[in-house]
């Protein structure tokens, strides 16, 4: 190669490479403003600011959903599978909320520990399947489920 | 070999030769590429099965990955090319850049459009500042700022210099938003389709949009080729070649 | 077909007006991406014919008076 044109790489290289640490080091100074939503772990370890809006996210623990008799309330915890948080919401949800499923909710965590939402969000994960596929995989892992004591 | 990659090169630097090879491959291109994407959005939109939570919200996924992964591409080339407009002084290397830019920018928006409109009936919300849709708007935005220093300044050297050093510069984003599902806490889910493993979807799924990927992308060269034909024809226009050409076909 | 009637395919299942909505604005911007990119390369080479044009009549006058008048008779 040209050495002109080998200088010119070079630089250019190098001021590429210099400008990916500095983007990187800024995001990850900025991580905790960049994240979209606080976890239920982060949430009980109390990194989570108490009197601001903010946003908690997680798994609708399984079983845990109440609706109440009289309005659109709903109580549920929302879990990371180490600590959950309970979440009380009025209103509707959207059509993706279940147990099992990911949601994001926007509100003020209250003294008491509970999460006062005003706007519930469902979050899809990346997996698409068709409903006789999933069906079939629920019924393969009941299946799998009771196998074990059957062989003991 | 060396001596052989040397030549080809100089020949992709000749405008008159590359003006020839696309008006041969332009035909394949957009043939191809049309039967591809139809046949993929027909098979997605009537006969792929509903999805088992998401119902038939999810067809809108036919579109808005084809979008959002050549937004992504087209950026990535222009970036390669941006190298090649700095080092080498390629003229070809900037008049891609110039012929592409605005086909991202149209990507990149349907890519936001359709995210939007899908997120609507899945989320509960049109928009959300999370970390992938967030740099998906800058993207956007970086396509805007090269067709507006392309048009800014006049001369052809210094704009085309300008041009691709703000490309480069733009490129750190392309990381942060294939990465960003994984890096940070985000509404949008993270990638169905790794390079690693068996994509997380079922194959009725998987085949027509693959099927739509490859014609989008086709259309794009298309796209690229009749745009960067434009583009010689506009800064040859004195040379031979290109009189002989306009009073054969200038109608 | 994933679906029992054509109009049950238009509803998609209540979703039909997002999908649908999504879908013609992609038509609508890559057929005009298409047609503008076309357009603009035929406008291209038009004005260079034009341009070429008048280089050619401008040799071939040169020499000649610039302008030349007619006298108009008014009925």
């Amino acid at each position: 190669m040209h050495p002109i044109r080998r200088k010119r790489l070079t630089i250019i290289l190098f001021l590429l490479a210099g400008l990916a640490i500095a983007v990187g080091l800024t995001t990850y100074a900025l991580r905790q403003n960049i994240n979209l939503f606080y976890d239920p772990t982060q949430i009980a370890a109390g990194e989570a600011p108490r009197d601001a809006r903010i946003r908690a996210g997680g798994m609708v623990k399984q079983g845990s959903v109440v609706r109440s008799e009289q309005d659109l309330t709903v109580e549920f915890q929302v879990t990371d599978f180490v600590s959950s948080v309970t979440v009380r919401y009025t209103g509707i949800l959207p059509d993706l909320f279940d147990e099992g499923q990911g949601v994001v909710a926007l509100g003020r965590l209250q003294s008491d520990g509970v999460f006062v939402a005003d706007q519930v969000l469902a979050k899809h994960d990346e997996n698409y399947m068709p409903p006789e596929v999933s069906d079939a995989l629920e019924k393969a892992e009941a299946a799998s489920a009771r196998v074990p004591p059957m062989n003991q | 070999m060396w001596q052989f990659i040397r030549q080809l090169f100089h020949k992709f630097g000749s405008p008159k030769w590359f003006y020839g090879i696309a008006s041969k491959m332009m035909p394949w291109l957009l043939g191809i590429g049309l039967i591809l994407l139809l046949a993929g959005l027909v098979w997605g939109l009537a006969f792929a099965p509903a999805e088992r939570l998401q119902g038939n919200s999810y067809r809108i996924i036919f579109i808005h990955v084809p979008s959002a992964f050549l937004a992504q591409s087209i950026y990535i080339m222009m970036a390669v090319t941006a190298v090649v407009t700095l080092v080498w002084r390629m003229k070809l290397a900037d008049l891609f850049v110039r012929a592409v830019a605005p086909v991202g920018a149209v990507l990149t928006f349907l890519a936001l459009f359709t995210g939007a409109v899908w997120g609507k009936p899945t989320w509960g919300t049109w928009w959300v500042w999370d970390a992938r849709l967030t740099s998906m708007l800058i993207l956007l935005f970086l396509y805007f700022g090269v067709i507006v220093l392309m048009s800014a300044i006049t001369d052809e050297k210094s704009s085309a210099r300008a041009v691709a050093v703000l490309v480069l510069v733009g490129v750190v984003n392309i990381p942060i938003i294939k990465y960003s599902v994984e890096w940070w806490n985000t509404l949008h889910q993270p990638a169905t389709f790794k390079l690693t493993d068996k994509p997380s979807m079922a194959p009725e799924m998987w085949v027509p949009l693959l099927l739509s990927v490859l014609g989008l992308y086709l259309l794009f060269g298309w796209l690229a080729c009749l745009r960067m034909q434009t583009e010689i024809l506009k800064r040859e226009h004195r040379t031979r070649w290109v009189r002989d050409l306009a009073t054969a076909e200038g109608n | 077909m994933a679906f029992d009637s054509f109009s049950a395919f238009i509803a998609m299942g209540g979703h039909g007006p997002y999908v649908w909505i999504c879908y013609a604005v992609f038509t609508l911007f890559m057929v005009g991406l298409g047609l503008w990119s076309r357009r603009q390369q035929k406008a291209v080479l038009r004005s260079h014919k034009q341009r070429l044009s008048r280089e050619q009549n401008g040799a071939a006058n040169q020499g000649a008076a610039p302008a030349s008048f007619t006298r108009i008779h008014p009925s």
